[in-house]
């Protein structure tokens, strides 16, 4: 198991969001948590990355197993393709040769241009890019096919078979369906609402 | 560590004059005060070295909201958050990033406007000395003060009214051993406390930093 | 039984409500005999006349003003360590208690030190230090101010607290450094060499005793009304709005 979550309960801002979410990751799978917005999924993708703590419950998790990649790709607009690349592959100290990745990702071309210069397709690859990188095997993803045209979403897609192939695993948050064959489950996360919104904290207050 | 401090760099230098802004901050700003002051050259030394002081510590202060506040907006600091990296050493390059393209130009720069102020000759070598000596710790009590007012509306106007007062000790200590420097009298007992202030500021005002930093980004 | 148990937010409110007359009225009854005392009934000092009346307010409100920072920086502890929410609140409703007594203690100086030294404002290192310990609780009151989620502002506000002390004291000693002043040593020393006289002292005591049970009211009164506006929130919460 790459990851294990036992009654789960997520907040955001002092209210609490969802409560008991329960599920299981194994290598080689990809699970979809689907939701309207505003429901908690990228708060609980954030308790799950340790962003935040969790309310309530337990994440059963390796350490440095996992890597988060949010609704921002953390680019600098000021570096290069290949400097932004690099700066992770020197911060994440275990990691695959930049080429491997560029070619990958389809960024051999463009390697040295600066990050601002590039589309907004080219960046989101360029974000994903990091994470294959990382060498690490679960990957926690916010809306990552958010504004990458036909062309990049199979590119993606592709990358991601090829994880779940090496022992990988995914988290994907989304609210747009991802139609990827491949090993996926499905959670619809609007089953998980908290019934009423308040904390442990908020609560002692009454 | 290496990494973050040369990507720092290099995203100072490429945005355009990382050091040249404070530079030129501090020089108008010693030049407003001499106007404020009047051209009496007498007056001008015996204050020089405690104006030159305050002008490089306002300067210090300009570019700290944007210390963290980039990293925060393009996501950078939450995925440095969970790197393998402890968000210790990530305040500690940064801030050491800021004082290269901020302190130590300024203190380089002083003995220049040093002439403008007629500094005693000793007066040259101790108050870039001090400021020396003393900018790292401006630094790093600037990174707790930015840490701390992260995503925070008027986050820079309140940056301000924080740190300033946390400049005390410091201001205090780097201006006596320039004022003390400059007349050539002894001033042991200030520049050690100058130097344990530094050393302590750098040693435990990153834990405080990024604890706040976790804080905030939750 | 502990102490702890009292840190849940409604045990507390329904102690607090206890307490809260019997401080109120105490702290009243104490400021009442010290100020009387104290004013119209000792006499001139030889040497500064009736002006030295004014220790009467300046003395406790100095007091006050440092051993409520002091309180602050222990709730803070508290919070960081334990989370109890009403260490948290009780270091917010101390703050702004805390800046008046500065605020007094300055004024009350300067309108004392006038008359004294002939000047309202003198750099010495007192006078110095607690225009810097103002500033100090300005900048936390702004913080408090600017961080709209309650436990966030309570956690930024404690760590400010607790380096804000650890610089308050720095600077303290970085005041002393750069200039000895002309204030006079302590008022209320307890050693044998007592700088104020007997007939001084005893109603000096019963206004320190009135100000640190004001202080103790009013800290009561404010944590009371943080703890109604989380209720208040929490209720909301509940029902979703």
């Amino acid at each position: 198991m790459l990851l294990k979550v036992k009654d789960l309960s997520v907040s955001r801002g002092g209210r609490m969001l969802l409560s008991g979410v329960n599920f299981g990751l194994a290598a080689g799978e990809v699970l979809l948590l689907k939701g309207p917005n505003g429901l908690g999924k990228t708060s609980l993708l954030r308790t799950l990355a340790g962003l935040q703590p969790s309310a309530e419950g337990e994440i059963i998790l390796q350490n440095d197993t996992a890597i988060y990649a949010g609704h921002a790709d953390g680019l600098k607009a000021g570096l290069s393709v290949i400097e932004n690349l690099s700066f992770w592959a020197d911060i994440f100290t275990e990691s695959k040769r930049l080429d491997e990745v560029l070619t990958k990702f389809d960024l051999m071309a463009v390697q040295h241009r600066l990050a601002v210069r590039l589309s907004a397709g080219q960046k989101r690859r360029l974000g994903l890019a990091r994470l294959f990188l990382s060498n690490r095997p679960l990957w926690l993803l916010d809306e990552p096919t958010v504004s990458l045209d036909e062309v990049s979403r199979n590119a993606f897609y592709k990358a991601l078979v090829s994880h779940c192939a090496t022992g990988g695993g995914a988290l994907i948050v989304s609210h747009t369906p991802i139609d990827f064959e491949g090993s996926s489950k499905s959670i619809d996360l609007s089953h998980y609402v908290a019934k009423d919104f308040l904390t442990i904290e908020a609560a002692a207050f009454l | 560590m290496i990494a973050l401090l040369s990507r720092d760099l290099k995203l100072t230098i490429r945005a355009g004059g990382g050091f040249g802004f404070a530079i030129l901050f501090f020089f108008i700003v010693t030049l407003l005060l001499a106007f404020g002051i009047g051209p009496d050259i007498q007056l001008l030394r015996k204050i020089a070295p405690g104006a030159l002081w305050v002008c490089a510590l306002l300067a210090c202060l300009l570019s700290m909201d944007r210390l963290f506040a980039l990293d925060f907006e393009d996501g950078s600091l939450d995925l440095l958050l969970v790197a393998p990296i402890p968000l210790e050493v990530v305040v500690f390059a940064k801030s050491l990033a800021h004082w290269i393209t901020t302190g130590l130009p300024l203190a380089l720069i002083t003995p220049l406007l040093g002439i403008f102020w007629d500094l005693p000759e000793k007066g040259y070598f101790w108050v870039c000395f001090s400021l020396l000596v003393g900018t790292p710790a401006l630094s790093m009590i600037g990174a707790f003060g930015a840490a701390l007012t992260l995503g925070l509306r008027r986050g820079g106007l309140l940056l301000s009214v924080l740190v300033l007062p946390l400049y005390v000790p410091t201001l205090i200590f780097g201006a006596e051993v320039s004022r003390l420097g400059a007349e050539g009298l002894d001033l042991q007992t200030p520049f050690l406390l100058l130097i344990a202030l530094t050393l302590g500021a750098l040693s435990l005002l990153p834990f405080a930093a990024a604890a706040v930093l976790r804080i905030n980004l939750r | 039984m502990s102490l702890w148990e009292y840190a849940n937010p409604v045990k507390f409110f329904a102690l607090s409500g206890r307490l809260l007359p019997w401080a109120a009225g105490l702290s009243a009854a104490c400021l009442l005999i010290g100020l009387y005392w104290g004013f119209f009934h000792t006499p001139d000092d030889y040497r500064m006349g009736s002006t030295v009346k004014i220790i009467y307010i300046h003395v406790p409100s100095a007091l006050m003003a440092i051993n409520a920072w002091f309180m602050m920086l222990v709730a803070s502890l508290i919070w960081l360590i334990r989370r109890h929410h009403v260490s948290a609140l009780a270091a917010k409703a101390a703050a702004p208690v805390g800046t008046v007594m500065t605020l007094i203690a300055l004024i009350t100086g300067a309108i004392w030190g006038q008359p004294m030294w002939g000047t309202w404002w003198a750099w010495d290192p007192r006078l110095t230090s607690f225009l810097i310990l103002f500033l100090f609780y300005i900048g936390y009151l702004i913080m408090w101010q600017s961080v709209e989620n309650p436990d966030k502002a309570a956690d930024l506000t404690s760590v400010l607290c607790i380096v804000g002390s650890v610089f308050a004291v720095l600077s303290r000693y970085a005041v002393n450094f750069w200039n000895q002043g002309l204030h006079q040593g302590a008022s209320l020393s307890l050693d044998k060499e007592k700088n104020v006289a007997d007939v001084f002292y005893q109603p000096l005591l019963f206004a320190i005793a009135g100000f640190v049970l004001l202080f103790f009211a009013l800290v009561l009164l404010g944590t009371r009304s943080e703890i109604r506006l989380r209720r208040a929130a929490a209720v909301r919460m509940r029902r979703g709005i």
